[in-house]
């Protein structure tokens, strides 16, 4: 069969893009990325989400109260911390930390969970339902509903379930149902098409919370503006604290949620390296990662068009990740868009190097980093030793590492340590 | 090829049966088809198994996934079509056949060879589950330029907007979605279809099928009785589920039932 391999990557993927119909600039569209794959049903929520989304963007007292609940409930803005000893210990740039495991629920989900509740009461939805893979969105949403009063329901791959247990019972201890998926590799994607089948058919009073910069538009669009002040509080916190950008900003990328916050702000300061880092599981083999822009090919899944881990006959790969947040076959349209132009690079880290920058970052900084965080800092012990000691790099820790105590504690042996 | 569309459903009330290609097997898809055709009905969907059918409930993900199991692909679906068309039996030539598929695997193929492929089989209709009327300028060039009628999907929550919308670009027969939600089987029909087929009607002479939870002789009456068409899916990949070696004799029977409500 001949499919978009084959061919030359850059002419693989305009073809792909002219198949798929995406040739044109449309809103929700990054370069021939993103779009509105969704059945009929669904088309006419996202139209109402949209508008009511361009509505509240204008609307002061919406962003005056998306702001006030961003720092009273939230606890924004979060410190930009200067990582001394970890500096010292690589021996090459000045590292600073961006510290979203600060937050409340305990990583950057909150931001946008906040946002959405704001926007599904503006549309007097009663009931939100919503995806999570490692949880944290889980607990975010969990959170935002109890605050607001909606009734809760969270699909969760029972994979996941079974790795990030805390996290289950947060949930259930905010008052959200968490309903388990048993389907494919019972992992977030397997949960988002399960929210996906909730939302066709409770559309009318539901809205679906997506947590992350993924799905079909106005997704990536809103989830990265609710994402985007990590990146507006960091480049202000980074002037102030060493009167100079950045070289370079490293954060993990699942979907790709925490990567877009902390990257929009940066993008039009083009000395300043914007590096995504996905996971490179236990090997390089299709299953066994989820780095989707090693092994991955423009495709649709779940309403996007974006580079998909999948088969020559458009059958979407099982991926492997140590880390629930970032085992995902595949990523938000404007990463994908930012790689083909080269605003941003991305690179992978393995599960066993992120576990060992986990160790590291606690044990120089007193930081238990998520799972899917210390992937950014695996880039960083790579890559901080080769920069200057005058250059300045920043490293979103997008969440805390509780929830990840029983996979640690599998995967580590401390004895006598 | 739409033509045949045309006359498929020039004898109406029409009866448009649904099933997974590749479930259990291709060899057995094919007899089961040939059987659906004997038993009367006007159009066959052949569905293509998608690893992620967000649109689809259990009946027919398990399907799915009895069908990847061995790797069936969007080729061999295309080469079922062929086979039928190549078949001497009564009414071969004549039922309309229908791909039904989510939009990756006709990505992946690129839409072009796709097209030309699926159009010499004999394949006279596209439905791409999450293709919206919006994304599908190119998509539409595509599929007819090769003589295949875009097929495109309605639902109770379409805005009388959309429905015009859709109705100006759809080809061959208009697919009205009974109610919101996966396919399925229910006990009752919605109210939701027989308003949303009033509502489409203004916009389309085209004809309306009517499918999502359809699996008795008597709903198809109920159906036939406003729309032009029944869809009935999920109820016949339950019965190819539960009745291994014989499901050909089975859907037939079956088939042939709901023919008779029409």
């Amino acid at each position: 069969m001949s499919t978009a391999r084959g061919t030359t990557a850059k002419t693989a993927k305009a073809k792909t893009a002219k198949a798929a119909g995406t040739t044109k600039a449309v809103p929700g569209r990054f370069g021939m990325y993103g779009g509105r794959y969704v059945p009929e049903t669904l088309m006419a929520a996202l139209e109402e989400l949209e508008a009511a989304y361009a509505a509240a963007k204008k609307d002061r007292p919406f962003q005056r109260e998306l702001t006030e609940l961003q720092q009273k409930f939230a606890g924004r803005p979060t410190p930009l911390f200067f990582a001394q000893r970890l500096t010292k210990h690589l021996g090459g740039a000045k590292i600073y930390l961006k510290r979203e495991d600060l937050l409340h629920t305990g990583a950057h989900k909150i931001n946008n969970c906040i946002g959405q509740a704001l926007l599904a009461r503006r549309m007097k939805k009663t009931r939100i339902i919503a995806e999570t893979g490692a949880g944290q969105h889980g607990v975010a949403t969990a959170t935002v509903c109890a605050l607001f009063g909606f009734e809760c329901v969270v699909y969760m791959g029972e994979e996941d379930m079974r790795r990030q247990e805390l996290n289950v019972f947060r949930m259930r201890l905010l008052g959200a149902e968490v309903r388990g998926v048993s389907s494919g590799s019972r992992t977030l994607k397997d949960a988002i098409n399960e929210a996906m089948r909730d939302w066709v058919t409770n559309v009318r009073d539901t809205h679906y919370l997506l947590g992350s910069v993924l799905g079909a538009h106005p997704y990536p669009t809103m989830v990265r503006d609710f994402h985007r002040v990590i990146g507006r509080e960091a480049r202000a916190q980074i002037l102030k604290a060493e009167g100079k950008l950045p070289t370079a900003i490293l954060a993990c990328v699942g979907g790709g949620s925490n990567a877009i916050g902390i990257f929009y702000d940066f993008l039009g300061d083009k000395k300043v390296k914007l590096i995504g880092v996905e996971a490179g599981g236990r090997s390089m083999k299709l299953g066994d990662h989820a780095a989707r822009f090693l092994g991955g090919v423009p495709g649709v899944l779940q309403g996007t068009f974006s580079y998909v881990l999948q088969d020559a006959a458009g059958q979407v790969s099982l991926t492997h990740s140590v880390s629930a947040g970032l085992d995902y076959p595949s990523i938000g349209p404007e990463h994908a868009w930012l790689a083909d132009i080269g605003r941003a690079v991305y690179v992978s880290a393995s599960d066993a190097e992120a576990l060992e920058a986990l160790v590291l970052l606690a044990r120089k900084e007193g930081i238990i980093a998520a799972l899917e965080s210390a992937h950014a800092v695996a880039e960083l012990i790579k890559r901080a030793p080769k920069m200057k000691k005058s250059e300045v790099v920043i490293v979103n820790v997008s969440g805390r590492g509780d929830k990840d105590i029983g996979i640690l504690r599998e995967n580590l042996k401390l004895e006598g340590k | 090829m739409a033509c045949i569309l045309d006359r498929a459903f020039a004898n109406q009330p029409a009866l448009v049966a649904f099933l997974t290609c590749g479930d259990p097997d291709l060899p057995t898809t094919r007899e089961i088809i040939l059987a659906a055709i004997r038993g009367g009905a006007d159009v066959i969907e052949l569905g293509v198994p998608f690893s992620d059918p967000l649109a689809d409930g259990p009946v027919i993900q398990r399907a799915s996934e009895r069908a990847l199991k061995h790797n069936t692909s969007l080729r061999d679906v295309i080469e079922v079509a062929a086979s039928i068309r190549r078949e001497d039996a009564p009414r071969c030539r004549e039922v309309g056949l229908v791909i039904f598929s989510y939009l990756n695997p006709l990505v992946q193929m690129g839409l072009e060879k796709f097209a030309a492929a699926a159009a010499a089989a004999g394949v006279d209709g596209v439905l791409a589950t999450d293709m919206p009327v919006e994304e599908s300028a190119e998509y539409r060039a595509t599929m007819q330029r090769h003589g295949l009628a875009p097929i495109f999907l309605v639902a109770p929550t379409s805005t009388d907007e959309r429905l015009r919308k859709i109705a100006s670009v759809a080809r061959g027969f208009i697919y009205a979605v009974s109610r919101t939600g996966v396919t399925g089987e229910r006990q009752q029909l919605p109210e939701d279809a027989q308003k949303l087929v009033k509502r489409l009607r203004k916009f389309t002479k085209l004809p309306i099928a009517v499918g999502f939870g359809i699996s008795s002789g008597e709903q198809v009456k109920a159906i036939t009785g406003f729309a032009d068409a029944a869809v009935v899916g999920s109820a016949i990949v339950k019965m190819i589920e539960q009745n291994p070696g014989h499901e050909a004799a089975v859907v037939e029977e079956f088939v042939r039932a709901l023919k008779g409500k029409c």
